[in-house]
């Protein structure tokens, strides 16, 4: 039976590249690479990369960044969950900030800089009057050394993603009784929903969150847009090594990529250590008898801060709309003097074969990672075997190890078997990133269904095939719609991989914009952020749509919503 | 669909055939019978490795591809590299692969630190063909020797010219502001401009080449920049430099505490009324620019009347390149007059020719001497004298410096 296969072969798919990329990353930290001239083992590159000036800071600004932006985002999205989820505003801000999680990382931090830089649309708004600014002000906003701006735009970006998994994840914890019962003990509502609801909610999105740690710690497009330049973090510092044509160089680049991995992992392990910190004091809180009704202010708070945070992602992508279509715009004013398709009449020729490639590319990859999980998945629910955190251990591995230590490791593997530059190994490529995310968005909601509904059809007769088709797929087609669309947009942000493995024979949207990204002409990066932005909202419009849709007339299969 | 089967095909072929072969087999094509050469690239599907972060730069590629289609039965597929080290990464890897035939690549558009680099490993395709090429007969290499010496490396016909560059300032006339007329002045220039002048930090390449030119005009015996770097007197050599570095930053561009990216940000930052001079290392960047509608069209050029630096750019074919014969005529047709010509106007690109006037037809001659250079464009005449490049060691060991000194906060 093929069922019996999926695990296997999931296996196969995440840990085959991987290992052999590693292994091609490990050995040259360690001095070996006969291709470069390193015949024998030594430390001398890990020697060079102590020597290397600033690599303390570097690594601790990727260690902050990873702990500070997860922390923030993750605290966010619990307060404003718990302080309005059932009502009119929450419905409100959701479907404000949903759309969010379509923007690619790159094209939100643009409209950001473009938003809040000294020459930015805001200081332009003000300018000359009432600021007096006849020039743009000498201030040291984005790229500031403590990295403030980059978090900052990190934060705006993981704040829907925790947002979508949370609601994704909210059926499964059945919050309405909950926190009834605990606004109806004298709790307020914010409190209530904390104390009765999240605890059940955060375990099912746990593994979401240990993604965004580990993006966060290891991320380079958004850090080369917003983040500080004297020294930059790591990982940045890594693929300038990486790139360096003084090839010796790539042995300091994997020793700093083995650091990379490190510096990750301390962050996970802070944070774990971090959780059981905090479900002490938690639980010291929820005994005390604290009712903390008074909560007005602090929701307000709450949805002050999400609407901030869209409002700004917002504006910063109508400011990068707005200057695909701008003539000269000098500073301060804060239009156009013209308006003209110029730009878009140059891009647009050359946009038809790399949009092509990505929406091929990024469906293959993600029916193949939804097939591979669902299959998992079954086979797990009918063999009742989990597979335990030795299984999980080696989902994280895609999430975990930083994608520019590996992937050149996974260049040289696919050259070996003939794969090199074809299209079979860039849909594979993908796969080992997009799985990971389909299965971590899937797997939470699909083990927390209800069994009792699959003994109730067996029991009347239904065989395994037809729970799974007929009961099981469609009450959890929510999730499966939601996996899907975050698997394509995973697909669509990969930079690194693509152009490695596809040799740049398969240009995509993302590998021509971040390409264009260095001629710094805002309308053309305005052009393909817009485009860019586009490809995966369509797949969350359809992940939104079509289950409300279908289920127009069902309410109970509507929840969430 | 057809696409992807017959590239799956062709790269499975690919690999039988190479499997077949001796590896590293040296190159004996004669290049008289160009004939031969031209039959043999029939068909092919060349992989033309060249930065693609420039919009009219990729139509002017886009324009030969036609032409080589048209003309010589030749694909032409630009591989748009955000970074040319890539390019250089990815034949070390087919490399270590064993690739040795049937590479992605055939033909990369290179010069300096990547071509030292490919040329010290033995990545290009040799012996040298790039002086057998039938528009050779064209290259000024006569009164311009960096079209033989790459970055004080010989060239020894292992890459091929196709165009030149020199390092131009420009500014803004409506400011009014007087500009500085060397490097001396310009760190005089930052005292009363506080927060009007920034450069790209290094390793960016426009960025590195500012460093090159205050180092090629601060240094006493600019003899020694011709030579590897001595590490005996590399401090002392370099003094006056970090000297003026040091003073100079505290009034750069945001304290000198961040530096832009690249000179496309520096372009962008003049643009923004940010800075009030910026750079670059192709006279026509300036005139681009206000053709784009990205600087005002009251912006001019300018040079150091003391001279700036200056360099050729060029294109090499890999050792393992898969269609090297397509790659040979490729690069042909980019020295061709009708090529050159093309590319030295400023509406299409207005990069510098690498050929001798003296060596063209009457025609061809009168049609470069035609063209309108663009307003903020300084003619061959006006663009001053030229320094040398450093030996490809100075760079590597100012950028290393650089960083140390200044590369970390406090």
């Amino acid at each position: 039976m093929i069922l019996k296969a999926a695990p296997a072969l999931a296996i196969a798919v995440l840990i085959g590249p991987i290992l052999c990329g590693l292994g091609v990353t490990i050995l040259p930290a360690f001095g070996y690479f006969p291709a470069l001239g390193g015949n024998e083992f030594s430390l001398d590159p890990w020697r060079q990369l102590f020597a290397t000036p600033g690599l303390l800071r570097s690594c601790l600004i990727s260690l902050a960044t990873g702990l500070v932006t997860t922390l923030l985002a993750l605290a966010v999205v619990a307060g404003f969950v718990a302080g309005w989820s059932h009502t009119r505003m929450f419905r409100a801000i959701q479907h404000l900030v949903s759309p969010l999680l379509s923007v690619p990382h790159a094209a939100a931090a643009f409209g950001l800089a473009f938003l809040f830089m000294p020459s930015g649309w805001l200081v332009r708004l003000f300018s000359p009057w009432p600021s007096g600014f006849e020039r743009p002000p000498d201030w040291l906003i984005i790229h500031d050394p403590l990295g403030i701006a980059m978090m900052a735009g990190l934060f705006a970006k993981e704040l829907p993603f925790l947002m979508l998994v949370t609601l994704a994840a909210m059926p499964q914890a059945n919050p309405r009784p909950g926190s009834m019962i605990a606004t109806g003990l004298g709790y307020g509502r914010t409190a209530g929903f904390l104390f009765a609801v999240w605890p059940s909610i955060y375990p099912q999105i746990r593994l979401a969150v240990f993604a965004v740690i580990a993006y966060a710690s290891s991320v380079v497009d958004v850090a080369l847009i917003l983040g500080p330049t004297n020294p930059a973090p790591l990982a940045v510092r890594l693929v300038s090594w990486m790139n360096d044509p003084d090839l010796t160089v790539r042995f300091k680049a994997s020793a700093g990529a083995v650091l990379q991995l490190g510096i990750t992992a301390t962050c996970l392990l802070i944070w774990v250590a971090g959780e059981k910190l905090f479900s002490i004091i938690f639980a010291r809180i929820r005994s005390s008898g604290r009712r903390f009704d008074k909560d007005q202010a602090v929701r307000i708070g709450f949805s002050v801060l999400m609407i901030a945070t869209a409002g700004a992602v917002f504006a910063g992508l109508f400011i990068l709309a707005l200057w695909s279509f701008s003539g000269f715009w000098p500073f301060p004013k804060a239009f156009p003097d013209e308006l003209t398709f110029n730009t878009w009449q140059r891009q647009l020729p050359g946009i038809g074969q790399p949009l092509t490639t990505t929406i091929l590319v990024g469906i293959a990859a993600t029916i193949f990672a939804l097939a591979l999980a669902l299959g998992c998945l079954e086979r797990e629910a009918r063999t009742g075997r989990t597979g335990g955190n030795r299984a999980l251990a080696l989902i994280y591995i895609p999430l975990i190890v930083p994608q520019a230590s590996f992937v050149f490791g996974l260049q040289l593997f696919f050259l070996s078997v003939g794969l090199h530059a074809s299209l079979y190994a860039l849909i594979l490529v993908h796969l080992v990133f997009v799985l990971p995310y389909v299965f971590l968005s899937l797997s939470d909601p699909w083990r927390a269904w209800d069994t009792r509904y699959a003994q109730a059809a067996r029991t009347l007769g239904a065989s395994r095939n037809s729970v799974f088709w007929q009961i099981r797929a469609p009450m959890l087609l929510r999730p499966i719609l939601v996996a899907s669309a975050v698997g394509f947009a995973v697909s669509i942000g990969q930079y690194l991989p693509t152009l490695l493995v596809g040799a740049g024979r398969w240009p995509t949207i993302t590998t021509e914009a971040v390409a264009l990204a260095s001629s710094g002409d805002r309308r053309v990066i305005g052009v393909y952020a817009f485009i860019q932005m586009l490809l995966p909202f369509i797949g969350f419009a359809a992940a939104t749509l079509v289950p409300a849709l279908l289920f127009m007339r069902r309410r109970d299969m509507r929840a969430g919503s | 669909m057809l696409r992807w089967i017959y590239s799956g095909l062709l790269t499975a072929v690919i690999f039988a055939v190479a499997g077949t072969f001796s590896p590293q087999s040296a190159f004996t094509e004669d290049l008289s019978d160009w004939k031969a050469v031209e039959q043999k690239a029939k068909g092919q599907t060349v992989y033309f490795n060249a930065w693609g972060g420039a919009q009219n730069i990729n139509d002017y590629i886009a324009w030969v591809a036609d032409e080589l289609d048209k003309r010589h039965d030749i694909t032409v597929v630009h591989v748009k590299l955000d970074d040319t080290a890539n390019a250089v990464a990815t034949v070390v890897a087919e490399k270590a692969a064993g690739t040795d035939e049937g590479g992605s690549i055939d033909l990369i558009w290179i010069n300096g630190e990547n071509f030292a680099s490919m040329k010290r490993q033995n990545l290009l395709l040799s012996p040298g063909w790039a002086e057998k090429l039938p528009n050779w007969k064209y290259v000024d290499h006569e009164s311009k020797p960096t079209i033989q010496t790459d970055f004080t490396i010989p060239v020894e016909g292992l890459e091929s010219p196709w165009g030149m560059a020199k390092m131009v300032f420009f500014h803004d006339t409506a400011r009014g502001i007087e500009m500085p007329d060397s490097f001396a002045q310009l760190v005089e220039w930052t005292k009363e401009h506080n927060g009007r002048f920034s450069y790209p930090a290094p390793p960016d390449f426009i960025g590195s080449s500012f460093l090159k030119q205050a180092l090629s005009e601060s240094v006493a015996d600019p003899s020694v920049l011709l030579e590897p770097v001595d590490e005996a007197t590399f401090s002392e050599v370099t003094a006056p430099l970090f000297d003026q570095l040091d003073a100079m930053h505290p009034n750069l561009w945001r304290g000198g505490r961040t530096f832009p990216k690249n000179k496309e940000a520096l372009r962008r930052m003049l643009a923004d009324n940010e800075i009030d001079i910026a750079f670059a290392f192709s006279p026509a960047e300036a005139s681009n620019a206000i053709a784009n509608k990205e600087l005002p069209d009251s912006v001019r050029s300018f040079v150091f009347s003391g001279g700036t630096l200056g360099n050729t750019h060029f294109v090499a074919i890999p050792y393992n390149a898969s269609a090297s014969h397509g790659a040979l005529v490729l690069a042909n047709f980019l020295l061709s007059p009708e090529a050159q010509l093309r590319k030295q106007d400023p509406v299409i690109w207005g990069d510098p020719t690498v050929l001798a006037m003296e060596k063209l037809h009457a025609d061809k001659r009168a049609s470069f001497e035609a063209l309108d250079l663009g307003i903020a464009t300084l003619g061959p005449a006006d663009l001053g004298p030229t320094l040398h490049e450093p030996h490809a060691s100075w760079m590597t060991r100012i950028e290393e410096e650089w960083i140390r000194r200044y590369g970390v906060a406090n």
